[in-house]
């Protein structure tokens, strides 16, 4: 593979394209819905009404909108079809022809569509994602061209530092720091490893990545091993994602086929392979050290850290591991420069985040907004608000690990400190909208039970301290706790965060005391009345005679 | 090798480059608790018991897996060490059915011990009691799941000093578990080697010489520390 070998396939895919493309999604959430059938009705209906010289029906990755599946858009009108159905195929064959179609029409320029800035995204619900051409059509694998022909691997590092990206799995660290520091880190073997253990409840954004763009990880991945040394990458995938695991299995395939993996990669002396480890279902193997020792083919538990994977990973080596979402946004840094991307966001938090919007909220899927946007913008302006006339109550971002943002802090802008101050953390992108309907303990208790049958059982508190976390918590919803359960429960949030050998039992209260912060008297109106000793003798009844 | 100096609870000391903070404390003569710890096997800092405070660092780092730094300042028994301390033995005891008075390990048991000393007299949280299973089946040794605290001691001394391999965890959280081979009986289990080193491993009364009753059941806690240093230096010292 050369520079001229890869132009001419895309010049070729572009020359090949129609007049008209019908883009129909095939991630999991439309799918789901039929999706499969629709595309195959269309390609049926194009065909019988003699178009398939004009007409592309092409399948795509996720088009974000995931409450209005199957989602079908049409090129270059830009009409868009949600909720279609296999009838529906003939009628918007015919409405390309200047008929009516019958299926439901939605508005691409909606504050939905509109408010969203893809960078992550940007090829997803464009792409392909089973042709590598498809890709290699939207200037795929440049990236990776231009690196290894211009840049050394100290440049590339140094690229990734100006461009100011923070991982993207919760933390925020920053990633040309990571890099860095495993490409200063002295061994004969380095590893890249992509997380791809996406386990928050209702975060679905990396199974999205992987679904629309799997070449845009492998490219991501490609670039990272070159600027620090390594030739040999995993990414720890969950079996729960097994449209992901295939996807990204074609596209490696595709790739080692056209040498944009393997040994001499664009005729240089770069060579790495990507093998994919699948998860068999602990959470706690997002955890990088858990991943570690999972990919080894051990028991999936953390150990402490220092030493840090960047200085003794994976089988003891140095070893680079970002998240989905991280890799990702590599190939279009390197595609338009640091400083175009570095424009994106706020000061501390650069570019764009990806949410996985679900809860109560009208438009639900996924949303990529520039960091620094209000809470207010994606769950209010973007999400529709809370259906039915509802009014929401709370956001939820990070998953088990992060808070509850209350209504009156909507104003606050998504960036990696200011949703730590409220106790809260960007998270891997999980949001979940929460109306008046909902109880915060109750919220509370289920976070905590998934903390709880997640945890590894290595450390005590984390193991131990989840579960009578879990019990007082279940105690106070079923209206049967008193205040010293809630100082009890208070108690073992401050020394599980404190505690704990992991990022799993260290944030595991943080849902918990979010809710306590901004909810506590949801909590307190479930509070026995005191008893015994602690009673107030002037408003408790008195003793008769007979009792 | 270079040396470092330190300060342990305002004490100066040096320790030698690559020592653990608990290796240079304990040569101080400060005493930490310690339960996942064991001489002569490699440290997991699970335990949590060792937890100290680093001055300069806001997370609470365990003294086992830490190792020394020149200028380090280390406390080791704040008021909020002891107070986690406590708690996290609360959890432990309520977490499966520790009972004193009937068990084999009584009176030489370091949970009991680590009570005693943390001034942890009583449990505040809800006893789990779980029921959870005796294996009786091995010729010579007992487990009761009762009474494991799931420190892995057994685990690590069966894969790093025996080199069997018969012992593993199995489950997760509140559910795990020590398993032997594929989580078959450990009498069944053909790996092991019988060699009893889990047996002299265990802090509590888990594991235990078939026969013993209450309070026999008396470890000698040196044989592993003195086994490794006889296979890896040459020298075959008992104190």
């Amino acid at each position: 593979m050369t520079r001229n070998d890869l132009l001419q396939i895309q010049e070729r895919e572009l020359a090949a394209r129609k007049k008209i493309t019908l883009r129909c999604c095939q991630a999991a959430g439309c799918l789901s819905s039929g999706a499969k059938q629709v595309k195959e009705q269309l390609e049926n209906a194009v065909a019988s009404a003699g178009l398939s010289d004009q007409v592309e029906v092409r399948g795509v990755g996720c088009m974000k909108l995931c409450c209005e599946g199957p989602l079908v858009q049409a090129d270059p009108r830009n009409t868009l079809y949600i909720r279609v159905t296999e009838a529906n195929a003939p009628s918007i064959i015919n409405a390309l022809q200047g008929g009516t179609a019958e299926a439901q029409q939605g508005d691409p320029e909606a504050a939905f569509f509109k408010k969203q800035l893809s960078i992550v995204l940007a090829n997803s619900g464009v792409v392909d994602p089973d042709r590598i051409e498809s890709y290699i059509a939207q200037d795929g694998y440049q990236a990776l061209l231009g690196v290894l022909r211009d840049l050394t691997p100290k440049d590339a590092v140094e690229v990734m530092v100006k461009s100011g990206l923070r991982g993207r799995g919760g933390a925020g660290f920053p990633t040309g720091l990571k890099w860095g520091t495993v490409a200063k880190s002295t061994g004969l073997k380095k590893y890249v490893i992509c997380n791809a253990d996406e386990g928050d409840p209702g975060a679905f954004m990396d199974r999205s990545v992987l679904e629309s763009d799997p070449h845009c990880i492998l490219e991501g991945m490609a670039i990272a091993a070159y600027a620090v040394g390594a030739d040999q990458g995993y990414i720890y995938v969950r079996a729960e994602y097994p449209l992901a695991i295939t996807r990204l299995q074609t596209a490696i395939k595709q790739a080692k086929q056209l040498g944009l993996l393997g040994a001499g990669i664009f005729e240089s002396p770069f060579h790495f392979n990507i093998e994919i480890r699948i998860g068999a279902g602990a959470f706690v193997c997002g955890e990088e050290t858990a991943l570690i020792a999972s990919v080894e083919g051990k028991r999936g538990t953390p150990r402490p850290r220092p030493p840090f994977p960047a200085e003794s990973g994976l089988f003891g080596c140095p070893t680079l591991i970002n998240n989905v979402e991280t890799f990702a946004n590599v190939p279009p840094i390197f595609r338009h420069g640091a400083e175009w991307f570095a424009r994106v966001g706020t000061e501390k938090s650069k570019g764009t985040k990806v949410f996985a919007l679900a809860g109560k909220v009208r438009n639900t899927g996924l949303v990529e907004v520039p960091m620094g946007t209000p809470l207010r913008v994606i769950a209010e302006e973007m999400g529709g608000g809370a259906p039915a006339g509802g009014r929401i109550k709370a956001v939820q971002t990070g998953g088990p690990s992060g808070g509850c943002i209350p209504a009156e802090h909507l104003d606050t802008p998504v960036d990696y400190e200011s949703l730590g101050q409220l106790g809260s953390i960007m998270g891997s992108g999980g949001m979940i909208v929460m109306d008046e309907t909902t109880r915060m303990v109750e919220v509370a208790r289920f976070f905590m039970e998934f903390c709880m049958d997640e945890s590894c059982g290595k450390c005590i508190p984390c193991r131990a301290g989840t579960v009578q976390m879990h019990h007082l918590l279940d105690k106070i919803a079923r209206q049967q706790g008193t205040r010293d359960d809630l100082t009890k429960l208070e108690e073992l949030c401050d020394l599980v965060k404190n505690t704990s050998l992991c990022g799993l039992g260290q944030t595991a209260p943080n849902p918990t005391l979010s809710t306590l912060r901004f909810f506590r008297h949801e909590y307190e109106a479930l509070l026995q009345p005191e008893t015994g000793w602690h009673r107030n003798e002037a408003t408790s009844p008195q003793p008769t005679a007979t009792g | 090798m270079a040396a470092k100096t330190l300060t342990i609870d305002d004490k100066h000391l040096s320790a030698e480059e690559g020592a653990t903070l608990l290796q240079a404390a304990k040569e101080a003569g400060i005493t930490l608790p310690t339960l996942c710890h064991l001489e002569g096997i490699y440290d997991v800092g699970a335990c949590r018991l060792c937890l100290v405070e680093v001055k300069g660092l806001t997370k609470l780092v365990p003294a086992c897996t830490t190792r020394v730094a020149e200028g380090m300042e280390v406390l080791t028994n704040s008021e909020r060490l002891r107070k986690y301390r406590r708690m996290t033995l609360e959890l432990l005891f309520a977490e499966r059915n520790h009972i004193c008075a009937v068990c084999v390990a009584n009176g030489h048991c370091e949970l009991q011990t680590l009570a005693y000393s943390l001034g942890m007299d009583h449990v505040r949280y809800e006893y789990r009691t779980p029921r959870w299973g005796v294996d009786h089946t091995h010729r010579l040794f007992g487990m009761d799941h009762n009474r494991c605290v799931l420190c892995s001691r057994c685990v690590r001394a069966c894969w790093h000093v025996e080199g069997a391999g018969t012992k593993n965890v199995s489950g997760r959280g509140a559910r795990a578990h020590i398993i032997t081979d594929l989580n078959q009986p450990w009498g069944e289990a053909d790996s092991c080697t019988a060699c009893g080193k889990c047996v002299q491993a265990c802090p509590t009364g888990a594991l235990f010489h078939k026969g013993a009753t209450v309070g026999e059941m008396v470890r000698d806690r040196h044989r592993l520390e003195f086994l490794v240093t006889a296979r890896q230096k040459k020298e075959w010292i008992t104190d």
